[in-house]
């Protein structure tokens, strides 16, 4: 087959196309790159920052990833310490698969004695206005503080529960309380690991971060 | 509209004026084309991510059309489709990349809307209707003209459902904090209803200037008609 002029145009019209975008693209990614991390991080800060009590250190430089059994991705677990380089609190990402609208991700710092700090969702798709009272409605975030394992009763008040639901809205708050507790169970699982380990080896594993 | 303006580098000398009142009413992407529903509907929430949404589309339309139209000569016409949709799928991901690095927050909230402006048929519409047969300069006004009228119906329409949903408009407080928020407007419902309703107030806006055109025309042809008939009377 015999290509002709006209479509040898067409070929290196397109080719010069795509090299052209292709390197617009990846100068653009270059400058970006930088940025793109740092406002992630300060996202991040700014949510450990409403979850975590005071705290001395920097808790995402204070960090471990632990692989759980059964996920693909590792768990990043932060550490908030205090004055005497104790730590007061571990946060971590808990995802609820069970939304609504598809999961809802939520952020949870707990004591090391197993009660929650505080939890914040950082991510969902709920309805406006009925399920986005996880974000909104700060007595009920509010009404997790303190509260563990055994001092709860993990549902909503309809399910028998110690959590209130929302007014047309059962099944997000009902996800997120199950998101929670599978948090707090898994901590308690797993807690002496976490609290030793980090104790003993604080500035390496934060370079290994 | 332009398609008698087939010869490239004889490109039709359109007044600048026509071509915006074109781009951003008479011919808008939103109220006169319906084209770009998927971000008019899905991120119109509020005011300011209509904003937003708009301003992200009308600089990946003025980058596109710009580019289109420089290069307008260089293409060969069977391969300009697979070309134009090159040009501005590399645009949107460089504003989709610099909105993540400089406007977070917005870029978490507009979200897959983002890249989803390649697919937004007024932007190939206008490279392919437009830029491919004006000049850069021409384009450039034809760009900001349906950038920006995309933008007015996206702030329009978002401005409408924060306001009716939420009692306020850019965040601010315009009912006072007894108003009830009627949540219908922020769901999907809410936006079909609104842009029914502004639809239909652009249709009679639009039937109130034909009016009135018809009436000036009416009027001059009178005025026409009765000189025309004294001129015969005095002869």
């Amino acid at each position: 087959m015999k290509i002709d002029r006209e479509q040898w145009q067409m070929v290196v019209a397109l080719l010069v196309v795509g090299v052209v975008c292709t390197l617009l693209l990846a100068t653009t990614n270059i400058f970006t790159k930088a940025p793109i991390a740092k406002a992630e991080r300060q996202a991040l800060m700014n949510a450990l920052m409403q979850v975590l009590p005071e705290h001395q250190n920097d808790p995402i430089g204070d960090t471990r990833d632990i692989t759980m059994n059964g996920d693909k991705k590792p768990t990043s677990f932060y550490f908030s310490r205090n004055k005497n380089n104790t730590i007061n609190a571990i946060a971590w990402q808990v995802t609820a698969p069970d939304g609504y609208n598809g999961s809802i991700h939520i952020l949870m710092a707990v004591h090391p004695d197993g009660t929650i700090n505080a939890i914040r969702v950082t991510g969902h798709k709920e309805t406006p206005g009925l399920g986005d009272g996880i974000t909104k409605n700060h007595p009920w975030l509010n009404s997790f503080a303190s509260k563990s394992l055994s001092n709860t009763r993990w549902a909503v008040k309809k399910d028998g529960g110690d959590f209130d639901q929302f007014t047309g809205a059962t099944i997000t708050p009902r996800a997120v309380v199950k998101a929670v507790k599978k948090g707090l169970t898994m901590y308690a699982s797993m807690r002496d690991k976490l609290l030793t380990d980090s104790n003993k080896n604080t500035s390496e594993e934060a370079h290994a971060q | 509209m332009h398609s008698n303006a087939n010869d490239t580098n004889n490109a039709p000398d359109i007044q600048k004026g026509e071509i915006f009142a074109n781009g951003f009413w008479h011919n808008n992407a939103i109220f006169a084309q319906l084209l770009g529903m998927c971000p008019l509907l899905g991120v119109t929430t509020s005011a300011e991510n209509g904003f937003w949404m708009g301003a992200a589309t009308l600089l990946a339309l003025i980058c596109s059309n710009l580019t289109v139209s420089l290069i307008r000569g260089a293409i060969p016409a069977n391969v300009r489709i697979p070309a134009y949709i090159t040009i501005i799928a590399a645009f949107v991901s460089i504003i989709e990349m610099a909105m993540n690095a400089w406007m977070h927050e917005m870029y978490l909230i507009l979200g897959l809307f983002i890249p989803l402006i390649v697919v937004n048929c007024a932007i190939l519409g206008r490279a392919e209707a437009f830029a491919s047969k004006n000049t850069p300069i021409n384009s450039l006004v034809d760009a900001l003209a349906m950038g920006s009228g995309f933008t007015f119906a996206l702030v329009l329409l978002g401005g409408i459902r924060e306001l009716l949903g939420q009692g306020e408009v850019f965040g601010f407080d315009i009912f006072g904090p007894e108003y009830p928020d009627v949540l219908m407007f922020i769901l999907p419902p809410g936006a079909f209803i609104a842009l029914g309703f502004i639809l239909a107030g652009v249709n009679i806006i639009n039937r109130k200037m034909q009016e009135r055109k018809d009436r000036q025309a009416a009027a001059l042809a009178d005025i026409q008609t009765k000189s025309l008939q004294t001129a015969e009377v005095q002869s």
